[in-house]
């Protein structure tokens, strides 16, 4: 053996070396990203799974004069530390709504003070060890249990965690969403339609397509800035409205409705064009009787990933106001309201700590909307989506 | 009533009117004919769509002109007169349409002439867009600009605005605009979130097109798509509550002090927010190279790694350049996670251990403050918004051009 062969073939041993070391760390960044993942979800779920049953106490409680003047002497003594005072304050409205509880003294659970489901739950929580005695106590004696957390998902925003929920922060998310796909969509449609099917190539009609790539890369707050400068001050669109948030959020949605339904157009052969424009078709009927039924499945994909992307959004809601304190849910798209994400981020910025709970649980509905949203999106451009 | 109740209450006016001209055109045209579509120009719906085009244009675009010139302040039309105007513009419109629609109308042309000017002004709003942003930003900035100096502003190195509170003339004297130390929070925060991404985000996209098995790449790449889909709110909190205090005990077991609002936190959470983004769009890169380039390398016996290296890379260049372009003007304005992690006070430092403030925090702050609209913490906002609207245009642009121009054409 020549030392010329050793050389080489150590040299081939070196490159192979290095060859499975840059796979390593190839197969480690993706490893990487999973595992980031993995830890997300972990995470925000063990943070959150608690917060979806709270401690109920079993009390009687007295509607009367006395006690709609002052709800804290509507229930006993002995639970009265454990109950919680947002549930008391609520007393006045529930006679108001069911007059005939007045003069009753009704045997019923009822929402317990946070410390005590924190308590329950094993996390820390601000009771003292004399109450603690007296909570375990009552849950023997089965006058304290941990039951399913409807106020979560029935009740507006609370100062107080246990009966703070989400329900006007999805109304609201749902009249945002609405107004943005009411405009979005639309205009979307029709500007990738005329942009792919009826535009002439010339200076202006690249100046509109630069345009729409530009703003798609804008950063969100900015468009924020525009609903503030012109929704709000110009116009007079209401503050914290749905209407002002879901216009902010359409100019934002446009530009990937339009790159999607572009694609999705685009996707269409020629040959389907020209067979009915060789039967006499005109350009409107071959778009709208051939074209855009065959694209639809992909814009609406398109559509729907706009949608996630919007419900998702909260920075240029915040600039609109959309982070109002909103206890009831709004009742239309000029009244104040808010968002699930915004909703999010008031409860994140909440001192207490039964907050953090509800803030992750608040997570998890909207990453379970937005997971859904996004899967149909799969699902629907798996299943029509045609190769020509 | 309000103008927005009156375009309301117009829209949905509209449709009900449109669907009646559609029914009392379409009639028209058969009865004119006598019965026989054949006799006519257009098949008779076109005729029905040119009476809904007759009564909806110019009882349209009054209401829309009026509503302009009101908010511009030059007239002052109540909601009510507007709204009967372009009713009896309507039916005027409808009535005119009854009476010139005849078998030799061409009401095809006529309906798919309005369409496309429906389009193209559908198509002009993306422009709009762009001007309002300008101009809104433009306008105010212009106001904070006239309180402050623009000099001041970007080369003072202290912000601190709160003095401006009293709004006594002593203490507006005494707050200060210098956004250099926001800048550096932000671009400190994009370059950690770029030294995590770009690594991770481009290997990943590697191995997605080179070395993963067909399987692997159909799981894998929806666990990358579910992180771009995570609002960035959730990365927040996130960051605030998890990666903070992770990163505060590990430099406390280096020895090191570190802020719950140090820079670290946001700009590592920002760089994985990030992955997909670079990754998608180096992988699309990386696949769109043709297969004949590796064969060639592998041919001369090239090691895969040495392809990737040598061939692959050199030839993905600009789509991997215009992707990390991207990707910067993308951590340059994004907002929650340091709204959320990051801290909220101006400071210069070059340590990413300390808190430190971005543009996009102090945006956030100063508009949803409870100052009022003109005072310069408010105006401020746009100052730094214009700012960051010019540097993520450039980077735009540039990323387009760097495409565009070193893009290599495989046939």
């Amino acid at each position: 053996m020549a030392a010329p062969n050793l050389k080489a073939e150590k040299r081939t041993r070196q490159r192979y070396r290095r060859e499975r070391r840059f796979k390593a760390l190839c197969v480690g960044a993706i490893l990487l990203s999973v595992a980031f993942l993995v830890f997300f979800f972990t995470d925000i779920i063990q943070r959150g799974y608690t917060a979806f049953y709270q401690a109920e106490v079993r009390a009687e409680v007295t509607y009367s004069e006395r006690t709609v003047d002052l709800p804290p002497a509507a229930v006993d003594d002995e639970v009265r530390p454990f109950v919680s005072r947002g549930w008391l304050r609520q007393l006045p409205d529930h006679v108001e709504a069911d007059p005939d509880l007045m003069g009753q003294t009704v045997t019923r659970w009822i929402t317990a003070d946070a410390p005590v489901g924190q308590y329950l739950k094993g996390q820390y929580s601000e009771l003292t060890e004399q109450e603690k005695a007296e909570v375990d106590r009552l849950r023997e004696q089965g006058q304290i249990r941990l039951a399913f957390n409807t106020n979560f998902f029935t009740n507006g925003d609370s100062k107080m965690a246990e009966i703070a929920g989400i329900k006007s922060a999805v109304v609201g998310s749902v009249l945002t969403l609405a107004v943005t796909m009411a405009v979005a969509f639309p205009i979307g449609v029709m500007s990738a339609v005329y942009l792919e099917e009826f535009a002439p190539d010339n200076r202006f009609t690249r100046f509109i397509e630069v345009n729409i790539n530009n703003l798609a890369a804008v950063p969100s707050i900015l468009y924020g800035l525009l609903g503030l400068a012109i929704f709000i001050n110009f116009v007079g669109v209401p503050r914290s409205s749905a209407l002002a948030g879901g216009l902010t959020l359409a100019l934002m949605t446009l530009p990937i409705i339009i790159i999607s339904t572009r694609a999705a157009l685009r996707a269409v052969p020629d040959s389907i064009r020209e067979g009915a424009f060789g039967v006499g078709a005109s350009r409107l009927q071959v778009v709208s009787h051939h074209v855009l039924p065959q694209s639809l499945p992909g814009i609406l994909t398109g559509s729907i990933i706009g949608l996630a992307q919007a419900m998702g959004e909260t920075a240029p809601l915040l600039l609109v106001g959309m982070m109002a304190f909103i206890p009831s849910a709004p009742e239309g798209v000029t009244d104040a309201a808010t968002v699930l994400p915004a909703q999010i981020y008031t409860w994140a910025s909440m001192p207490q700590r039964a907050f953090d709970e509800i803030t992750a649980a608040g997570i998890l509905v909207l990453l379970a909307v937005l997971l859904t949203l996004n899967a149909t999106a799969v699902v629907l451009r798996k299943r029509f989506e045609r190769r020509w | 009533m309000s103008t927005g109740q009156v375009i309301l209450s117009f829209l949905a006016g509209l449709l009900p009117l449109a669907l009646l001209a559609y029914g009392l055109g379409r009639r028209r045209a058969l009865a004119v004919a006598g019965g026989q579509d054949r006799a006519l120009h257009s098949r008779p719906g076109f005729y029905g769509w040119y009476a809904v085009v007759l009564m909806a244009v110019p009882a349209v675009a009054m209401a829309l002109l009026a509503t302009l010139l009101d908010l511009l302040g030059l007239i002052d039309a109540p909601g009510a007169l507007v709204l009967a105007a372009a009713l009896a513009l309507a039916a005027g419109g409808l009535w005119s349409a009854e009476r010139t629609i005849r078998p030799g109308l061409r009401a095809r042309n006529i309906v798919e002439g309005a369409v496309r000017w429906l389009l193209i002004a559908a198509a002009s709003i993306s422009i709009l867009t762009t001007l309002g942003i300008l101009l809104s930003i433009l306008f105010e900035a212009m106001r904070f600009f006239q309180m402050v100096s623009a000099w001041e502003f970007l080369t003072g190195t202290t912000w601190s605005p709160d003095t401006a509170f009293g709004g006594g003339s002593e203490a507006r004297s005494e707050a200060q605009f210098g956004s250099v130390p926001l800048f550096a929070g932000t671009f400190m925060i994009t370059a950690i979130a770029m030294a995590v991404a770009l690594p991770i985000g481009l290997l990943s996209a590697i191995f997605l097109s080179e070395y993963a098995p067909q399987r692997v790449r159909g799981a894998v790449k929806p666990a990358l798509e579910v992180l771009a889909g995570i609002p960035t709110v959730v990365y927040g909190f996130f960051a605030a509550i998890t990666v903070a205090p992770l990163i505060v005990d590990a430099a406390s077991a280096l020895g090191l002090d570190a802020s719950y609002e140090n820079a670290l936190t946001p700009g590592i959470v920002m760089g994985i927010m990030i992955i997909p983004l670079v990754s998608s769009l180096s992988d699309d890169v990386i696949s769109a190279i043709p297969m004949s380039l590796r064969e060639g390398s592998f041919a001369l016996g090239a090691t895969p790694s040495e392809t990737i290296k040598h061939v692959l890379l050199p030839a993905a260049l600009p789509g991997v350049v215009s992707a990390f372009i991207l990707a910067i003007s993308r951590a340059l304005g994004e907002t929650m996670i340091v709204v959320m992690a990051a801290g909220l006070s101006a400071n210069l430092t070059a340590n990413p251990l300390e808190s430190m403030t971005t543009v996009t925090v102090r945006i956030v702050a100063a508009l949803t403050g409870d100052q009022e609209f003109s005072s310069p913490e408010t105006l401020s906002a746009f100052g730094l918004g214009l700012v960051l609207f010019l540097i993520t245009l450039t980077l735009n642009t540039i990323s387009l051009i760097v495409v565009r121009r070193f893009r290599e054409q495989y046939e």
